[in-house]
């Protein structure tokens, strides 16, 4: 009988703790839709602002974003890859090699706030790229990299080895059997992994700040060395560097919202990649 | 006296500190079909992949001695290891049907030594006949291989290996996540390989190795203890530790 109400007990605790964490979750995103929705229209998605951002809609900002995230994605996912790659077939297990693992597990844990001054240092003035959407995407994309890497590799451990055995004794070269069977295999696994770091770098805000996004432009960001409007920027912007926060308040709401909902279409992607994945097995 | 096609002489074998194989010297009969027998640990599977240099891929491993393949030192860094393992094919324990379709697996190798696009589709239908499967596919050669069953893919994968027309064909206990149907159908299919290819096959499964081999060696914590014909290592074994491994009294 003890034993029941025990196992009770350490039931009721475990469950409590997952509602809590949903209930905390579902708060969070009902304050923010029910704020929020009312200020998303077609107009509100497609319009620049007008009267000092205190009408209109967030175009450039949306553009920015995700002309930012398409940086980022192409300039962090072939190195990311690569890099993955080398780590987990070729190079020999040694001390370098976990120096190497240890250092990108650590980079993924550096405030996104030093990359930020990095980005600045390196690529804005070291390089003359300037405040620009190319500067703070490499900026993104250095912040990207070791979780690219981390889940290409555990992708690519999950293969087993009997998959790369079956091509080599054919006569496969390494990189043959690397390119025909352990990157399909990986494929889903990987895709998953990038949809995930971008979904991440798109709500990114200080990386940003100092490397090229711009509190208004006029017009939309064309191209890769003019700065630019980012969802996260203006909404950190209108909720709190604006000089009439209460009027903007709704508008704040919307861009929070429309940025959640990007971010969702992205996780929903990684989730049936995922899962389509799953039934082909 | 039978034709020698395949060789190891004063071999030893490291992983690491500890050693695996200790001077093994073996040769093997072209068109015959050889076992390597003996209990778990013994490196019999070791000594069937150091053949087409496996264990290239395991950073701590060493072979010494010699591998010869009719002249070819196979591991002489002259040679092209991927050469090499055309000529010496592998079957592997459990099915490893590529990710591909039934005809991509046997065009995959075809492809990659270049063999010329229109001899292909009439190899692989050759290939898929000698390894008994071409009646149960040949009309979804289309289909994942993964749909097929377990005895299906490991006649697969040795179709795969024999449509490179390969000298030696290793096998690492092929038969031992097969149920006795499928088991029954390799083996008679190992025996008719054995007009155009030479054998070497790993097996736990004493009955097995009676059926199938022309010659058996058995081994013993990494050491070739006896090689012989199959009837004198079964009926006749002149080792103390033969008798016993093969009347079943350790193993």
């Amino acid at each position: 009988m003890i034993k029941k109400i025990k196992y009770f007990f350490n039931w009721i605790l475990l469950l409590g703790s997952t509602a809590l964490v949903c209930l905390v979750l579902g708060v969070i995103l009902w304050d923010i839709f029910s704020k929020g929705m009312a200020s998303v229209s077609w107009s509100f998605v497609s319009q620049f602002p007008t009267n000092g951002m205190t009408k209109g809609g967030i175009l450039p900002a949306i553009v920015g974003t995700l002309l930012l995230t398409f940086i980022t994605t192409i300039f962090a996912v072939p190195f990311g890859v690569a890099c993955a790659i080398y780590l987990n077939e070729y190079a020999r297990p040694s001390t370098l090699t976990n120096i190497i693992r240890a250092s990108i597990r650590n980079l993924a844990g550096i405030p996104s706030i030093i990359y930020g001054l990095f980005g600045l240092a390196l690529f804005v003035q070291a390089l003359h790229l300037g405040t620009s959407v190319l500067s703070a995407g490499l900026t993104l994309g250095l912040l990207s990299l070791p979780y690219i890497i981390t889940t290409t590799e555990e992708a690519l451990k999950r293969i087993p080895n009997s998959m790369r055995e079956a091509t080599l004794a054919l006569g496969a070269t390494q990189f043959e059997t690397i390119k025909d069977v352990v990157l399909p295999k990986a494929l889903p696994g990987i895709l998953t992994g990038v949809i995930l770091t971008m979904s991440r770098a798109a709500g990114e805000t200080a990386p940003i700040l100092f490397t090229g996004v711009a509190f208004y432009i006029n017009g939309i960001t064309a191209s890769a060395n003019q700065e630019f409007m980012a969802l996260p920027y203006h909404l950190y912007m209108l909720s709190t560097q604006h000089q009439a926060i209460e009027e903007v308040r709704p508008l704040a709401y919307g861009t929070a919202t429309v940025l959640i909902m990007l971010v969702f279409v992205l996780n929903i992607i990684a989730f049936y990649i995922r899962f389509k994945h799953r039934t082909q097995d | 006296m039978d034709k020698i096609k395949l060789s190891a002489h004063n071999m030893n074998m490291f992983f690491g500190k500890k050693q695996i194989l200790k001077n093994i010297n073996i040769d093997f009969p072209e068109n015959k079909v050889t076992s390597l027998i003996g209990p778990s640990g013994c490196g019999k599977s070791t000594l069937l992949r150091s053949f087409n240099r496996m264990h290239d891929l395991s950073p701590d491993a060493r072979i010494e001695g010699e591998v010869k393949l009719d002249d070819l030192d196979i591991y002489d860094k002259k040679n092209s290891i991927t050469e090499t393992r055309k000529r010496i094919g592998m079957v592997f324990q459990k099915p490893n049907p590529l990710p591909k379709s039934i005809y991509e697996n046997l065009s995959y190798a075809l492809h990659i030594h270049k063999f010329p696009k229109k001899e292909i589709p009439g190899l692989i239908e050759k290939a898929l006949k000698e390894s008994y499967l071409w009646e149960e596919v040949k009309d979804e050669l289309k289909k994942p291989a993964v749909k097929l069953s377990g005895g299906q893919q490991q006649r697969l994968c040795i179709a795969r290996t024999v449509v490179l027309r390969p000298e030696v064909i290793l096998m690492d206990e092929p038969c031992s996540a097969l149920d006795p149907i499928s088991t029954n159908k390799i083996e008679e299919l190992i025996l008719q390989l054995k007009e155009n290819f030479t054998i070497v096959i790993v097996t736990h499964n004493m009955q097995q190795a009676q059926r199938i081999s022309d010659k058996v060696g058995f081994m013993y914590l990494g050491e070739l203890i006896e090689y012989d014909t199959a009837e004198n290592i079964f009926k006749h074994p002149r080792q103390e530790l033969t008798k016993n491994y093969v009347s079943g009294h350790f193993g």
